[in-house]
């Protein structure tokens, strides 16, 4: 599978202070950023972040108000021809056909990029062996799964030389994801290069360098590790019978610089520059004399969703103002 | 396989798929033809008739009472002067007036020839000949019964009288073609395949923006020609079995003649139908939504074709602005060429002229709607 | 209180062919956070819609707030609150307006209406934002909005479906807290939601494959039963993949 362009170093994926707004809303504020060839990059935000405006964009099917982008060193404006018949590129919403079946839909597909699916058999074999056996069945009846990975190999049937994904695996069930993310990871050892945007901020360690997005602008764009490696604090699990009162507790602290709770843990940081420990040990005292005295405090280690949340709550026009207290 | 032929395969399965609506897109027009033809039935019944009679005798009341007793007619009014009647007609009251003269009986009895006005509110066209030809048989009849007992002379031998003859102005107001079922159900045709033509492909077309499908097709490399065949060609075949089928129906049910040649007919109404479809895709072109894309075809076909297409309404009474407007309006052109080749037998060395009308309208609308296809989503 | 606020025993649901909700049982005490997982297509919402009087069940029977399902749907309508992902707030209309609707449809005093308005705009920060177009305020803000009209009548058990999809993380927590602060307050809350790490905010989860419910309890509970440390890998020990 040649994938690679010989010689040439140029990222795959260019883009310069892309702008763009629909009416009065900013759904992309001068975003900047570069995809290297055979990476598997990830966009990683909630809804109305601007993934699918920038998708869109750099697969021809918006324009940019401002802002330079080119995608296989062609202009998505200009070179939109040449573009559609180089990418591959799965919308946020399932975009086939429900009343074809999944062979139906896989034909059409190829034939409409002058190819048949025998011809391209070796390409999505990976994912077609999954299918093969609902191959009939109309694509409307599939699961929300199976839908994605049909979908998928008719993004692939063509031979694309890069590959758009936005949001394939929202609401799809824990076990498809997953299945998804290895086909993903085969695909990447096959040198494609694959942009992938995702809500969902575990899926982030799957890829080779992730941008967080938000409202429009980015957060960081480097690897995952980078990301987390340059959380500015020392992160504290706090474990509580009393979940919700302990929150609240913490709250008051006069040290708290962010309580937020993570399912059965309230991740804690700091206003101060202390050691871990220290702060762990103030932390746990002031939970006792709460009357939180089962309460455990560990140190832990920040993930992606930690960065994310310190970046944006950064924005002040995003905090809910808590009764008593203003965080910092 | 090229691209456009996996479109059109495509396209296929869903006609195929979607029974329910290949179904209703086939039999509506048949449906409707059936149902508008019907409702302009030759069987006509309790015809409300007004009668003005300035001065009243037995011969007056005798027609009159003729006129009630051959079980048709309904009389409403009886008015001494005709400035009543207009009120009559307008409001609906009335269908059908008849006149006497002044001195009616009178001349009668003189041998001059009696005046018997018969008005007809033939806005119904079909209706008004018929109300015509009833009142007529009436009179005749009268007069036939007249002639028959006119007295015979003190030798036997009947007397040569001059024969009794009433003449019935006809005047049909609020009609003035006084057009038949004959040239009404082409007209009929022409307004439902319209329909019917643009729905489906406005149509299917907005379904794919809806479905989010449509920008699959964006991003791959068909081209907007492509894209748009494959929409019409299928849809042509449907619209074609359509224009077989409402044929049958004016030929069978409506016995409208066909003097012409049938295949020069079949081939304008396909043609006809292809301007309809491409009237769709322009419609879908500008709209995301397919409710939106019915109301428009409903308002940009239903009205023109109602009005200005000939099909009731004459074009010749029309001011030159509408006249104008007609020109774009499909129907106009097919009526007039269904017209015809059904009722006059003429072919093409007559109709070549609304023959090129109708393919440049195809041609124009195609070009229209592939220049304003957006390629991309906004 | 021992109380029971939702009793389901068997309930099923089938459309025509396909059984979306196949015989699921459970008890939701009252003041509990009670979380219905499950992949999008697994009956949640089916499940949801039977128990709020939307939908009819085909088979089993279910008590809601003590009225039975069948046949007290009004009196269940009118004793719960509800906000779905789909549609929860007229996006036309302003704050107060929205507020006031719903206070009215569910036969607040205009007095009540107006204490509970000033209350909870207060609460959520949206005061200076009363009296904008909700279409105008971000998703998030129409989330946490959407959840609080939906308890303006107080209401003793309150059904959230899919709530926080698509919000972002800071949001998505404001918004548990809300929860958690109804709870406290002695509200039943059931929430439907696809996002496992969310389990950890219930007290008790069920999690549904294909109309079933696969496994339920407290999420230690689950996590012990099947040797996992998150949610989501319960899920994947417990699913098969479904085509």
């Amino acid at each position: 599978m040649q994938h690679v362009e010989a010689g040439l170093s140029r990222p795959a994926v260019q883009v310069d202070a892309l702008e763009k707004r629909f009416d009065r809303t900013v759904a992309l504020a001068k975003v900047s950023f570069a995809v290297e060839k055979g990476e598997l990059f990830g966009f990683i935000g909630p809804d109305g972040a601007g993934k699918t405006t920038l998708f869109r964009i750099l697969v021809s099917l918006l324009k940019a108000d401002a802002g330079k982008a080119s995608v296989l060193g062609l202009d998505p404006v200009r070179d939109y021809r040449g573009l559609r018949q180089r990418v591959g590129y799965m919308a946020g919403r399932f975009s086939l056909y429900p009343d074809l079946s999944v062979e139906e839909n896989l034909t059409f597909f190829a034939s409409v990029f002058g190819t048949t699916i025998q011809q391209e058999y070796k390409q999505i074999a990976p994912i077609y062996s999954q299918l093969a056996p609902f191959k009939d069945r109309r694509a409307g009846a599939l699961s929300g799964g199976m839908k994605q990975k049909l979908a998928l190999c008719c993004a692939l049937v063509h031979r694309p030389d890069i590959l758009f994904l936005d949001e394939p695996t929202t609401g799809v069930d824990a076990v498809s994801r997953r299945e998804f993310w290895d086909l993903l990871g085969e695909l990447k050892h096959g040198g494609l290069t694959t942009v992938v945007s995702t809500p969902y901020m575990d899926e982030a360690t799957r890829c080779d360098r992730i941008a967080l997005i938000h409202r429009g602008t980015l957060l960081g764009v480097d690897t995952p590790a980078a990301i987390v490696h340059a959380f500015d604090r020392p992160l504290l699990g706090v474990r509580a019978q009393q979940r919700y009162k302990a929150l609240l507790a913490l709250r008051e602290y006069e040290h708290a610089n962010s309580v937020y709770p993570f399912g059965d843990v309230i991740h804690y940081t700091d206003d101060r520059k202390e050691p871990i420990d220290a702060l762990e040990r103030d932390v746990r005292a002031f939970l006792a004399s709460r009357g939180f005295g089962d309460a455990t405090v560990d140190a832990l280690e920040p993930n992606v969703e930690d960065v994310f949340i310190a970046r944006t709550s950064l924005d002040p026009g995003f905090r809910m103002p808590d009764p008593g207290k203003t965080p910092s | 396989m090229t691209a456009l032929r996996g479109l059109l395969r495509k396209e296929f399965f869903h006609i195929r798929r979607d029974k329910r609506t290949a179904a209703v897109l086939v039999m509506l027009p048949v449906v409707q033809v059936l149902l508008f033809g019907y409702a302009i039935r030759t069987d006509v019944n309790d015809v409300r008739l007004a009668v003005v009679d300035p001065s009243p005798d037995s011969a007056t009341i005798d027609l009159r009472n003729r006129f009630a007793a051959a079980g048709i007619f309904r009389i409403v009014a009886t008015a001494p002067r005709t400035d009543d009647l207009n009120r009559l007609f307008q409001t609906g009251a009335a269908e059908q007036a008849i006149v006497f003269r002044p001195g009616f009986a009178e001349d009668l009895r003189r041998t001059e020839p009696a005046q018997l006005l018969v008005i007809t509110d033939a806005t119904e066209p079909n209706t008004g000949a018929l109300l015509q030809a009833y009142a007529q048989a009436v009179v005749q009849q009268y007069q036939a019964d007249l002639t028959r007992s006119a007295p015979q002379s003190a030798s036997g031998a009947r007397s040569i009288r001059p024969a009794i003859t009433i003449a019935p102005i006809v005047r049909t107001r609020f009609n003035p073609t006084r057009a038949s079922s004959n040239l009404f159900v082409p007209g009929l045709m022409a307004f439902v395949l319209t329909i019917i033509s643009s729905l489906m492909t406005a149509i299917t077309l907005t379904r794919e923006k809806e479905t989010g499908t449509m920008e699959a097709l964006l991003v791959s490399p068909l081209r907007p020609w492509e894209i748009i065949a494959g929409k019409v060609v299928p849809y042509l075949a449907i619209g074609f079995a359509a224009v077989v089928l409402v044929l049958v129906e004016a030929l069978i049910v409506f016995r409208v003649p066909l003097r012409g040649s049938v295949l020069l007919l079949l081939f304008e109404g396909a043609l006809y139908i292809l301007v309809s479809l491409n009237f769709g895709i322009l419609i879908s072109s500008r709209t995301s939504s397919q409710r939106l894309a019915m109301l428009g075809v409903f308002l940009t076909t239903l009205l023109p074709n109602i009005l200005l297409s000939g099909f009731i309404f004459p074009l010749e009474s029309m001011p030159a602005v509408l006249r104008w407007i007609s020109f774009v309006v499909p129907g106009r052109w097919f009526v007039t060429i269904a017209r015809g080749i059904m009722l006059k037998g003429i072919g093409l060395e007559y109709l070549w002229r609304e023959t090129l009308y109708m393919t440049a309208l195809a041609f124009g609308l195609l070009v229209v709607s592939l220049r304003s296809f957006n390629e991309r989503l906004e | 209180m021992s109380e029971l606020a939702i009793q389901a025993s068997e309930l099923t649901r089938k459309f025509g062919d396909f059984t979306a909700v196949d015989r699921i049982s459970f008890d939701v005490k009252a003041g509990e956070v009670f979380g219905f997982l499950g992949a999008n297509g697994a009956g949640k919402t089916t499940a949801m819609r039977m128990m709020i009087g939307l939908l009819s069940p085909t088979g089993g029977s279910a008590r809601v707030a003590g009225f039975d399902v069948y046949t007290q749907s009004e009196q269940i309508k009118r004793s719960i609150g509800y906000m779905s992902q789909r549609f929860s707030l007229y996006e036309d209309l302003t704050p107060r307006e929205n507020i006031r609707l719903y206070g009215g449809i569910y036969g607040l005093t205009l007095a009540q209406i107006r204490e509970r308005t000033d209350r909870m705009l207060t609460r959520l920060g949206m005061m200076n934002q009363a009296d904008e177009a909700v279409r105008s305020l971000p998703l998030g803000w129409r989330q946490k909005l959407a959840f609080s009209v939906a308890l303006v009548h107080q209401p003793r058990i309150v059904f959230l479906d899919e709530p926080t999809s698509g919000v972002d993380p800071v949001v998505r927590r404001q918004f548990w807290e809300l929860i958690y602060e109804a709870a406290s307050n002695g509200t039943t809350v059931l929430v439907t939601t696809h996002y496992m790490d969310e389990a950890e905010y219930c007290d008790r989860i069920s999690i549904m494959v294909d109309g079933r419910i696969g496994a339920m309890g407290s999420p230690r509970e689950l996590k012990d039963q099947f040797g996992a440390e998150t949610i989501d890998e319960v899920f994947v020990k417990l699913a098969r993949p479904a085509a």
